[in-house]
């Protein structure tokens, strides 16, 4: 038996008449100290099946374990980063991480709380604003409390939906470093969401695509087995970096495809040249005849529905 | 006439009460007529600045660009803009949206020419089904199809492109990359997209230009991308020499990623303003100072956010 293990997961939204399944017979086992990733476009069902392990929604089917234990409701085993940080604003970022080591510890003594998040902010690098608040922060150092404050609980597992997705490309790659970086200090088994084939890759020991579209369930895992830490630019001539990422964005590709339909449009396009709108229009004169270059081109072209 | 589309020292200055804040400085670039080149560089570096310059849309603080021959004054339709969102008027449907530019400059044209203009744009992106829904009824993608049919059912001089697909997920940017490239390779605009990821770069330009971070940001480095046209996403992921550009222009982000600058330098202020605006990128923070002093030297209020770390 795996660390975490889910059997047959479905789940849909939706009465009889307008129901969508969004993920379908999802299978997934994870052992201790795992980093997974799990690779889907948006709409593909990516935070619905977080949410089932974060058991904030239970699954119409199927099972989740955690430790040979079922998941039934959320619990302080295991923690989330969400995308949106969700930080309290009215608290500053010891508060805020004070919070979650206040309830899942309560029998530890004041000192050994607050040292306890003075080491968790630390980790993250946000010793020197420690009493700032949510909006005095950057999108980059909010996104680090959130990591702290997960970390902080001592999860036995760390879920992270899209954590990065809200940043800019230069944030998002320090951060990557610093997730890389924490992860190999505590070894934490973490399932990360996200859309970025490249950051999977980064990160993770092993990637899980989500096919797209309704009813979606999970491809055939891909092992990275790229020692760390990684060098992103040492990754673009490693041969096993080039074969992960061809085969992820070949399952994104074709999970998308072929449900085209041959519908197609007979199309007419004008040759007509624009006006040059800084001459003024004739007002006397009548209407002028377009420039014509050629004659119009006619076409036929399939559209997808 | 040997380049079609000339951006000679360029440059944007930013006044502000510590001294003007030099956001892009002698920026040449020469685009040759059907050439699609793409500007790569960090958030913030000023590639925007200069796609809006080039736009019409920013004051030209230095230097100056010469398009088809003519020296460009102000916007106008002979260059067609893709936004980083798409920018639609919520009341009108696609096809209205599209045809608001269509009816200016094709306005010699009968109304069945134009709408045929509007229509074949709006199908050729994949809007064949959706083209009389109104923003509000379109996904993200289906909003900036719709924005990049505006933009070419313009028959624009020049294509400009900010960021095209920065907010949309990897599958989505996928498909909307092969959507571009399919209406260019109908007719080669040139064309200019700012961009920050690696591999849209790749797949789409002929020549990538790396700017150097801001303030005074300018061309690094250029890479002529060595792939035949027309292109098919895997064949490119497959040619020997992919990987060895991509490492090229990663170690150029890399580099660059650490040479940052995020504020301009400090500069002191002795005019006894009450405002004073910060700028940094395309963003601005407009500061009133409570007590201002006339003739002292204050020192600059920094919110907090400036004493922490850079993140």
């Amino acid at each position: 038996m795996s660390f975490l293990e889910l059997k047959n997961v479905s789940k849909g939204y939706g009465s009889n008449g307008s129901r969508t399944e969004v993920l379908k017979d999802v299978n997934l086992s994870i052992e201790k100290g795992e980093f997974v990733a799990i690779v889907g476009c948006s709409g593909a069902g990516k935070t619905t099946l977080i949410s089932v392990i974060a058991g904030l929604i239970r699954p119409d089917t199927g099972a989740i374990t955690l430790n040979d234990l079922e998941i039934t409701e959320p619990g302080t085993d295991r923690s989330i980063v969400f995308q949106n940080y969700s930080l309290l604003p009215w608290l500053s970022v010891y508060e805020n991480i004070y919070l979650a080591v206040d309830r899942v510890f309560p029998n530890w003594s004041p000192a050994k709380k607050q040292q306890h998040v003075e080491t968790h902010i630390a980790m993250v690098n946000l010793t020197p604003a420690r009493d700032q608040r949510p909006g005095q922060l950057s999108g980059g150092m909010r996104q680090r409390v959130s990591v702290a404050r997960a970390l902080a609980m001592d999860p036995q597992i760390l879920l992270l939906d899209e954590p990065l997705s809200a940043l800019d490309a230069l944030t998002r790659s320090t951060l990557q470093e610093e997730v890389s970086r924490i992860w190999q200090q505590n070894q934490k088994t973490v399932v990360m969401i996200t859309n970025d084939p490249d950051e999977g890759i980064y990160l993770a020991d092993r990637i899980v695509p989500l096919s797209a579209g309704a009813g979606a369930t999970l491809g055939p895992s891909i092992q990275i087995d790229i020692p760390r830490p990684r060098d992103r630019k040492a990754l673009n001539r490693d041969s096993r970096y080039k074969a992960a990422r061809r085969e992820i964005i070949e399952f994104l590709l074709n999970s998308k495809g072929d449900h085209h339909t041959a519908v197609t449009k007979k199309l007419a396009l004008p040759d007509i040249e624009p006006e040059d709108l800084t001459h003024p229009r004739p007002l006397i004169g009548g209407r002028r005849a377009p420039v014509r270059r050629g004659e119009i081109k006619r076409e036929t072209i399939g559209m997808d529905l | 006439m040997s380049h079609y589309c000339e951006l000679s020292n360029l440059t944007k200055i930013y006044p502000t009460p510590k001294g003007p804040a030099v956001i892009v400085k002698d920026f040449n670039l020469k685009i040759k007529r059907g050439e699609f080149v793409a500007l790569i560089g960090h958030s913030g570096c000023g590639k925007s600045t200069v796609l809006s310059m080039l736009a019409g849309l920013n004051d030209i603080s230095g230097g100056g660009i010469i398009l088809a021959g003519k020296e460009l004054a102000g916007a106008g339709p002979d260059r067609g803009v893709v936004f980083q969102s798409p920018c639609l008027l919520p009341w009108m449907t696609a096809m209205e949206n599209v045809m608001l530019g269509v009816d200016q400059v094709f306005y010699t044209a009968s109304r069945e020419e134009r709408r045929q203009i509007a229509e074949y744009y709006l199908t050729v992106v994949g809007l064949g089904d959706a083209m009389h829904k109104k923003p509000a009824e379109l996904s993200q993608g289906m909003k900036q199809r719709v924005g990049i049919a505006r933009a070419f059912a313009l028959k624009p001089r020049m294509l400009l492109l900010d960021e095209p697909f920065g907010t949309l997920d990897t599958l989505t940017r996928f498909e909307l990359q092969q959507v571009l490239v399919d209406l260019w390779n109908r007719n080669h605009i040139t064309a200019l997209q700012v961009t920050h990821d690696v591999d849209e770069a790749l797949f789409l330009a002929d020549r990538i230009v790396m700017m150097t971070n801001g303030p005074e940001a300018e061309v690094g480095d250029i890479l002529e991308v060595p792939f035949a046209r027309p292109r098919d996403r895997k064949a490119v992921m497959e040619h020997p020499r992919y990987y060895e550009c991509r490492e090229h222009l990663t170690t150029f982000l890399e580099v660059h990623a650490h040479r940052r600058h995020n504020t301009p330098t400090e500069a002191p202020c002795s005019l006894s303003l009450r405002e004073r605006v910060r700028v940094r990128g395309n963003q601005a923070l407009l500061i009133v100072s409570r007590k201002p002093i006339p003739g002292t030297v204050e020192p600059w209020r920094s919110s907090r956010r400036d004493s922490a770390p850079a993140s």
